[in-house]
């Protein structure tokens, strides 16, 4: 993206793009596109640290093994610790979630890459997920106690309908701010470097100091997909724990 | 900033046309995934941890027995030699009465001996004595016998004799 027509033209939006991968331009239902491929690519990626990785079952683990049981311990005392002992059966549940936001984030780094966590469409799936296990969870295990979560009992009386109303705010607000703040942030990082790469090869001998810029942004979107996934995942645990445990 | 005509103007999360494309791949990618992880991954990490704790913690109940044994057989080693020790004290104890038991009875025989040699030897030297003053008698008999008659006097030697024998006792008193 460098000039075109006589001006700079940089377009960081392009990279998101869905598109077909073998011709055509309409996107249909099930269309083969860059988001398959690279929801592909995370499964692989996901199946090589923690199936392939995990093959050994040695007793005295290998690196891989080593990283797949880290990932696993890591996880399941983040459910353990945050939505409590019970949480555990939903184990599985938040460690695919976990692991594929995860690889979405790191994968969307590599060049030329699509990030399909950069997608709103994905990340509110992956909320509107949580929020309804989440609640099918609250209803199921407490009944019609789990509506105690809205209704705080260690307020003054007069207080409480304020307060219900604004915790039944926050609670549907939830989902939203939950996948807004993934696919906010993939997007964002991803569109600046962008920006920035289009200015190297806009500025001649000058393309250093974008060049530092783009390596520096980098690191911090490094550390911005591994926050964002660990985010998402704790945020689950802490609505599950509110389903499991209503009272306050 | 030139901007592109058509869909791509804006964002491109925002084009819902894509959507039933991407949830469609989102739903299929997370259930093999899940599928993936929780029929093969998770059970066998799972596994794995929980044969290495169980391991671990049977290895250190292990320790901890050996280290149980090793102090008793540190406790039964010092009590064994206590007893060797005391046992070694009291053999020598008993060995030094003995020795001292043996000594006495021997000092005790040796000074039977020495007295009854000593005895022995006084009766000797008494015998001896008497003998010699029996020969001292005799000498002074025949002296005497001698002397008178070298004197010319014819005495009889029986008076001579008794007159010897007087003056012998009255030397001898």
């Amino acid at each position: 993206m460098a000039e075109a027509n006589g001006g700079l033209v940089i377009r960081p939006m392009d990279q998101f793009e869905v598109r077909p991968l073998f011709g055509g331009d309409m996107v249909g239902l099930f269309t083969i596109t860059n988001v398959t491929l690279w929801m592909a690519l995370t499964v692989v990626a996901v199946s090589l640290l923690m199936v392939v990785g995990s093959r050994g079952r040695a007793l005295v683990p290998t690196r891989s093994q080593s990283m797949a049981e880290l990932t696993y311990s890591f996880i399941y005392k983040m459910v353990e610790d945050v939505a409590g002992r019970d949480a555990v059966r939903f184990f599985p549940y938040i460690i695919t979630l976990f692991l594929f936001v995860l690889f979405a984030n790191l994968l969307g780094l590599i060049p030329f890459a699509f990030t399909t966590t950069s997608h709103i469409a994905v990340t509110a799936v992956l909320a509107l997920a949580v929020f309804i296990t989440v609640t099918i969870t609250g209803f199921v295990v407490n009944g019609a106690a789990f509506l105690k979560l809205f209704w705080v009992d260690s307020a003054p009386l007069a207080l409480r309908p304020v307060l219900a109303l604004i915790e039944l705010v926050s609670y549907f607000v939830r989902p939203v701010s939950h996948s807004i703040r993934l696919a906010g942030a993939m997007m964002a990082g991803h569109a600046v470097a962008k920006v920035f790469a289009g200015f190297a090869g806009a500025l001649g001998v000058a393309f250093v100091i974008p060049v530092l810029a783009v390596t520096a942004l980098y690191a911090l979107e490094l550390l911005v997909a591994v926050i964002q996934a660990y985010v998402f995942t704790i945020l689950t645990c802490v609505y599950l724990k509110d389903a499991l445990h209503p009272s306050h | 900033m030139a901007e592109d005509t058509g869909t791509s103007a804006g964002m491109p999360q925002l084009d819902f046309s894509t959507f039933p494309n991407q949830i469609l791949w989102l739903a299929v990618t997370l259930i093999v995934l899940y599928l993936i992880l929780s029929r093969v991954a998770l059970p066998r990490i799972g596994s794995v941890l929980a044969e290495r704790a169980g391991t671990i913690s049977n290895d250190i109940a292990a320790a901890e027995t050996y280290k149980v044994q090793a102090a008793e057989a540190e406790a039964a080693y010092h009590k064994a030699l206590e007893d060797a020790r005391s046992a070694a004290a009291k053999v020598v104890q008993q060995a030094r009465a003995d020795i001292q038991a043996d000594l006495d009875a021997a000092i005790a025989k040796a000074d039977a001996e020495i007295a009854a040699r000593s005895a022995e030897s006084e009766k000797k030297i008494a015998a001896i004595r008497e003998s010699a003053d029996a020969a001292v008698a005799d000498v002074a008999r025949d002296a005497a016998r001698e002397i008178v008659a070298v004197f010319g006097v014819i005495a009889e030697a029986a008076a001579v004799d008794a007159a010897v024998d007087q003056r012998l006792k009255q030397g001898a008193a």
